[in-house]
């Protein structure tokens, strides 16, 4: 028997949303864009995403 | 991993407790007893003629000229292709200098000496602003000005320094962070806080009036004669900090407008390079990006030392000059910077970041990491050589430098 998936959230957008964007800052343009508030927190990838340098770093303790 | 936080709590440590005083100003034959006839030092890392950007083959045709190794420009640039002339890094012999970086036998030298670790390092006199010899510049007024500091202005300073026993320069940098410099792009602060204690001195050992007037017109008409000063300090304090095993902290970066090289504690004194890039900035009126060479100098030591494009905040008015942002940006960078480093100084602080220290110790497995690069503030030479300055900007270091360094840091702590 399959699983139920659970009742969408309808109440979510039923208010002002909120808006916290991590990485891409494009997606938090687009909010901003359209008078949403959006906190951009700054990420990416350790190394960029090389995952050869980023093992070393594990490693090197950074 | 506790090795490397040991090592570089020890490189922190003699960054931070070195105390760098100008003591001198000597003909670089005396500071450097391996500097030859015929033998020219060069900004950034190693590199050959056929590889040297326009502006750097502009200064080498031009001193040698200067020193009497060549008739003419032409006849220097056929020897120079013909390999009359060995050319060596600066950074190999102690020495650093802005821009092109020429060093050569005849060239007196500001000589900084580390008194807590004892150590010396040089730098030439700043030649001013305009067409000069670090910017690749090399007519007949370049090499006029070379000479008149090379006879008059050089051993005055010398004269001056002796007598005063020296300038301790942590309290000159402390004080001009103060007011408004990062001691790269901006050191009209420190060029009038060196001048105010020269003067007196410059004024007992030189009794010549005119000899004496033109020295104190050249100093004061230059808002960047402690750059050279800074850069001498900058290389005193990290050599102090080289070869510490485990230690993944940056002891030089340099450029030689072809490739942009570093140095890491921990790996000695291998050279990491990587294509320079391009300075991004503003241009003097006539001047645009095509004129542009790609960035060059040791003058990226006092990034190196938490100064320059780590020390922005200090600075807002250098933001404009270099055309990164507006002023309320300059914060901005200082922050960023505070990403790689490991540490901060407490005795260069920045009041505008309520009197926090520069940050201080660029370590290579934060820039990898964070793909942060540090900024560095400079200055834009033409990319034709005899030219000279046409603009200002900052540059980022290349990150592969870091990653090729990361690579080989790693071999040294036995991690693959």
């Amino acid at each position: 028997m399959a699983a139920q998936s659970p009742p969408p959230n309808t109440s979510l957008l039923s208010r002002p949303v909120k808006v916290v964007n991590i990485g891409l800052e494009r997606f938090a343009k687009e909010l901003e864009s359209q008078s949403i508030p959006v906190v951009q927190v700054e990420w990416a990838p350790p190394a960029g995403g090389n995952a050869k340098l980023a093992a070393l770093l594990a490693k090197l303790g950074s | 991993m506790k090795k490397i936080e040991d090592a570089n709590a020890e490189t922190l440590k003699r960054m931070l407790s070195g105390d760098p005083v100008l003591v001198d100003c000597i003909p670089a034959s005396e500071a450097i007893p391996d500097l030859q006839k015929n033998m020219i030092l060069h900004s950034g890392p190693p590199i050959d003629w056929a590889r040297m950007c326009g502006p750097m083959r502009g200064a080498v045709t031009g001193i040698a000229v200067f020193e009497g190794w060549a008739k003419d420009l032409a006849d220097a640039e056929k020897k120079a292709a013909s390999g009359a002339y060995t050319f060596a890094p600066n950074h190999h012999h102690g020495a650093v200098g802005p821009m092109t970086g020429m060093t050569t036998i005849s060239q007196p030298l500001l000589v900084v000496e580390n008194r807590a670790f004892g150590n010396r390092a040089y730098c030439a006199i700043n030649e001013g602003l305009g067409k000069v010899m670090r910017f690749g510049g090399n007519d007949a007024e370049v090499l006029g000005r070379l000479a008149w500091m090379r006879d008059e202005l050089g051993p005055a300073l010398g004269r001056a320094l002796r007598d005063m026993g020296g300038i301790p320069l942590k309290t000159v940098i402390s004080r001009g962070l103060s007011m408004g410099d990062e001691m790269h792009q901006r050191n009209i602060a420190c060029s009038s806080l060196l001048l105010r204690l020269l003067a007196p001195a410059l004024a007992r050992t030189t009794t010549n009036g005119k000899i004496l007037e033109r020295c104190l017109d050249f100093i004061g008409r230059n808002d960047q004669f402690f750059l050279n000063v800074g850069m001498a300090m900058g290389k005193s304090i990290t050599d102090p900090a080289r070869g510490i095993p485990g230690s993944s902290i940056v002891t030089a970066m340099c450029r030689n407008g072809t490739d942009f090289g570093i140095r890491v504690s921990g790996t000695g004194d291998q050279w990491f390079t990587a294509p320079v890039e391009m300075p991004v900035g503003l241009y003097f009126p006539g001047f645009g990006e095509k004129d542009a060479n790609p960035d060059m100098g040791d003058s990226a030591i006092v990034e190196t030392i938490g100064l320059g494009g780590f020390a922005m905040a200090a600075a807002p008015a250098v933001v404009g000059f270099v055309g990164a942002g507006p002023a309320s940006e300059a914060a901005n960078f200082t922050r960023l910077m505070g990403e790689i480093a490991v540490g901060t100084n407490p005795e260069w602080t920045i009041p505008s970041m309520d009197y926090a220290g520069v940050p201080t110790g660029i370590d290579i497995r934060r820039v990898v990491e964070t793909q942060i690069a540090p900024t560095i503030n400079t200055g834009i030479a033409h990319r034709q050589p005899g030219v000279g300055q046409v603009g200002a900007g900052i540059v980022k270091a290349p990150l592969a430098c870091f990653e090729n360094a990361l690579l080989a840091f790693a071999e040294t702590m036995g991690v693959a």
